[in-house]
């Protein structure tokens, strides 16, 4: 049996190793040299980034959630390095979806303790990005995986997709403008699943208009869509405004 | 009490300006009540009642309780709509003329209920205005010492006795200086004292106010005493109207004899000039009718017939028949009951 | 009839039962002050159930406005058995005191001294929801500071603007006076029947109880005819605190979502209270006074 697969093998032509060998090494190198690794690009975003120390951003929020009725309102959003990001709405409440984190980009790049896999090309608004997968090394992370799809020329973040362990997946659609050297964008579209929201009536005790109810939509897609009209960076931000 | 505080010098306030000046002072007939009836489903309470009072009249209006007084008092106070008849006060019709007449009635019905949790100057004050009357504090304070209430003028009429009540219950009716008085049954749960100052009361309303009244009562005895002309009713109909000096004529005198030897006694008197004036012997003693002037004459007569006389009772006819109303009635409802 | 009314005001002032209703709704509303101040935030995680998941709250949920709307929403389904208190006892109470007889007796006819009755404990049900207004909203406001409101319906949520709320509040204010005064006129109207104040008030209640238990029981049998009961529409202030959404979805701030609605209903209380004053009236024109 053993003499039988070491005759085997051993009759397997040299040159078929060779060309495996080598279509590897052209495929490898190709790749490295077409692309720069997925670490190393994120790096670069990161590092762009990190130019802003602080922001005041201002802005409107649009919240659209089948069971939330908000105004679209105008908003501050305040960051500080590393982590602290908020937005505040102007006189009134605001229900924004959970983690202001994932509304800001910064804090996705946040640590170093992740892998990052190329995960192929794509378009986003008919813009090529590169398509990278981080994936957190530590076993207590909240985030389970972030696909980033990044504009490789103005090392820019359209899209953000995170999948977390307790509150489903996020996407983050991001549009830049006058910002964009910064790395901050002019628009957030933030995505993520929504769940059942129902108080007894008994509890309510509801006014019955006699209007009939909309069928409420089977998708449970709720969005919040920021868009910034003005930023102020590097100006400082105190720990109180972040509050 | 009533009769140490006496309404004079009380022309001091306003007397409301009817506006209509429907009532004329010449008017002789101030109550003219025509066939009135009420039917409360299967009893009827007024029947077919006619009667009428005059200018200045204190009209007494008898009849046991449940006759028909109050039900009466209250249709000529529009309290109840009368199921027929007519009612004319100061000649003009009640339902039509409601308001200019109210204007001059004041009336104390049954209880004098008031606002216990006001204080008997706001009681007052109240009801002055309801009348269309606006009277000053000091005005006001004025009636108030006239019923010998300015002292618990500011007290809740929750405090109050019954014959404080009574008192501002009267003080109410005369505030804004009615020309006719209704007063239904005025000395109920009042003391001795009271029903005596009452009478007085109504007899200075009627002889130096010039006020008309009427006043109701089951008791033929304060009638008596105060009205000058009444009506006695009975299951709302009319027995008897007229004055009470007719009603109490000395003719009708009933004597009840009682003597140790009846047998006798009705020998003697049937054989004397007094056996018309036999009416009845039985066990209780001998009755007989006369006048009041032939009293004194058929006691002597009965002395001299040596007839021993136990006990000697000469009572009104009027009182009579309106006890043997009362009784016959009490009998009913005993078996009714 | 203006003097008539200033002498109804004043004997339901001078009353002391009045004063009960307005030491119960201080009791309430600082009772409720207190719970909100003290676990306000447990009553929020109730309240957004569901929603806390995914949603993070900014902002000061417990403010003033807050807690105006959690006092009305508990307050009007209780605060129709104060009305009632006094509403009920206007005749009936005059009645069993021995007074009516009086009232009826003096130059002012039936309608008139049963319109300034009425409106004499209207005016009542105006100070009440006055008292309401001073403890249970600028109080709150000075208490709990002010911020947008959160109005929590069985199916969504209502973000309103911080500057969006007052004038809610004065329109839902109007709208549960005219709810108030629709008990207060049934309560009257029963009150015209009895010679004591007991059987009217607890007649009103029940009224309001069994038609509030109907309109609020999901049964389909129920939910054809719930339109036609007037608790229904009792809480049509609730509507106040909506707003209107554009094509794409977009709340606006400073619009009522179906005013159309409101206005109905409040034409429906309107036309009870019509009713049940006229009938009121009707009847006691006709009626002997026994008491």
């Amino acid at each position: 049996m053993n003499y039988q697969l070491y005759r085997t093998s051993y009759f397997v032509p040299r040159t078929s190793y060779l060309v495996l060998l080598t279509s590897y090494f052209i495929l490898l190198t190709s790749s490295l040299l077409a692309q720069a690794p997925a670490a190393e690009l994120v790096k670069k975003v990161k590092a762009k980034l990190d130019k802003v120390n602080d922001y005041v951003a201002t802005g409107k929020m649009k919240t659209d959630v089948v069971f939330i009725k908000a105004p679209i309102s105008n908003i501050k959003a305040y960051y500080k390095k590393p982590n602290k990001f908020q937005v505040k709405r102007d006189g009134g409440l605001s229900l924004l979806p959970k983690g202001g984190v994932s509304i800001n980009i910064s804090s996705l790049l946040l640590t170093d303790d992740y892998t990052a896999i190329n995960a192929g090309n794509g378009t986003i608004d008919n813009l090529p990005v590169r398509i990278i997968k981080l994936l957190p090394l530590t076993e207590t992370s909240e985030v389970v995986l972030t696909t980033l799809y990044i504009d490789e020329k103005a090392l820019l973040i359209r899209k953000a997709s995170t999948t977390t362990k307790d509150n489903g997946t996020y996407d983050m659609q991001l549009s830049f403008g006058k910002y964009a050297d910064w790395g901050l964008p002019d628009k957030v579209i933030f995505s993520f699943n929504t769940k059942d929201y129902k108080l007894p009536k008994g509890v309510t005790l509801e006014y019955d208009d006699g209007s009939k109810k909309p069928e409420l939509p089977k998708n449970k897609k709720g969005k919040v869509e920021i868009t910034y009209s003005a930023y102020v960076i590097n100006k400082g931000v105190s720990d109180e405004m972040i509050k | 009490m009533l009769s140490s505080s006496p309404f004079r010098g009380r022309r001091g306030f306003t007397p409301y300006l009817c506006p209509a000046v429907i009532i004329q002072h010449n008017m002789n007939s101030i109550i003219k009540v025509s066939h009135l009836s009420k039917q409360f489903k299967e009893l009827k309470a007024v029947d077919a009642l006619s009667f009428s009072v005059n200018e200045v009249d204190v009209y007494g209006f008898l009849g046991q309780n449940g006759a028909g007084k109050s039900t009466t008092i209250r249709m000529l106070l529009t309290l109840i709509a009368p199921t027929d008849g007519t009612i004319e006060l100061f000649g003009y019709n009640l339902l039509s003329h409601r308001k200019e007449i109210l204007q001059q009635v004041g009336a104390v019905i049954e209880r004098p209920d008031l606002y216990k949790y006001l204080t008997g100057l706001e009681n007052l004050s109240i009801f002055a205005k309801m009348s269309g009357i606006k009277l000053s504090k000091q005005q006001l304070m004025e009636q108030l010492e006239l019923v010998g209430l300015a002292q618990r003028a500011s007290s809740k009429v929750r405090t109050y006795s019954q014959g404080m009540k009574q008192r501002l219950g009267l003080a109410v009716a005369l505030v804004h200086d009615p020309k006719l008085i209704l007063l239904d049954e005025p000395t109920n749960g009042l003391d001795p004292q009271g029903i005596a100052d009452m009478r007085n009361l109504i007899l200075m309303l009627s002889r130096e106010r010039k006020k008309t009244i009427l006043v109701s009562s089951h008791l033929l005895s304060e009638i008596e005493q105060i009205a000058n002309r009444m009506l006695i009713i009975d299951r709302g109909k009319k027995l008897v109207e007229g004055s009470v000096d007719e009603l109490f004529h000395p003719d009708e005198t009933i004597v009840l004899l009682e003597t140790t030897d009846k047998i006798r006694t009705e020998a003697i008197i049937r054989q004397s000039n007094y056996s018309n004036a036999l009416i009845n012997v039985d066990a209780s003693g001998i009755e007989l009718k006369m006048s009041k002037e032939q009293v004194p004459a058929f006691t002597r007569f009965l002395i001299e017939q040596q007839v021993e006389v136990t006990g000697i009772n000469a009572r009104h006819t009027l009182e009579d028949y309106f006890l043997k109303i009362t009784t016959a009635n009490q009998h009913v409802e005993a078996y009714k009951n | 009839m203006w003097k008539l009314i200033k002498i109804e005001v004043f004997k339901i002032f001078k009353k002391p039962r009045t004063y009960i209703a307005f030491i119960a709704i201080w009791a309430i509303v600082s009772l409720i002050q207190l719970a909100l101040y003290v676990d306000g935030q447990k009553y929020i995680d109730f309240v957004l159930s569901g929603v806390n998941d995914t949603f993070k709250v900014g902002g000061k949920i417990i403010n003033g406005y807050f807690v105006c709307f959690i006092i009305l929403q508990t307050l009007l389904i209780h605060v129709p058995l104060l009305v009632a208190l006094v509403s009920a006892d206007m005749v009936a109470g005059e009645a069993n005191m021995g007074t009516l007889r009086l009232l009826v007796t003096k130059p002012q006819s039936r309608t008139t001294l049963l319109l300034s009755k009425f409106i004499a404990s209207s005016v009542y049900t105006i100070a009440l929801l006055l008292w309401i207004a001073v403890i249970g909203l600028f109080l709150s406001m000075f208490i709990f500071g002010t911020d947008g409101l959160i109005n929590a319906k069985s199916d969504q949520i209502i973000l309103l603007n911080a500057n969006d709320v007052f004038w809610r509040y004065l329109c839902a204010f109007a709208f549960a006076e005219l709810a108030l005064i629709t008990v207060g006129s049934l309560g009257f109207f029963f009150s015209i029947f009895a010679e004591n104040s007991l059987g009217p008030i607890v007649a009103t209640m029940s009224v309001i109880i069994v038609f509030t238990i109907l309109s609020t029981l999901e049964i389909p049998l129920f939910e054809s005819v719930k339109q036609y009961f007037f608790t229904t529409h009792m809480i049509g202030w609730k509507g106040f605190f909506e707003m209107k959404q554009t094509a794409e979805g977009d709340s606006i701030p400073g619009t009522i979502r179906n005013l159309p609605a409101v206005l109905r209903s409040a034409g429906v209380l309107l036309a009870h209270i019509v009713f049940f004053v006229g009938a009121s009236i009707v009847v006691f024109k006709r009626k002997d006074v026994l008491s």
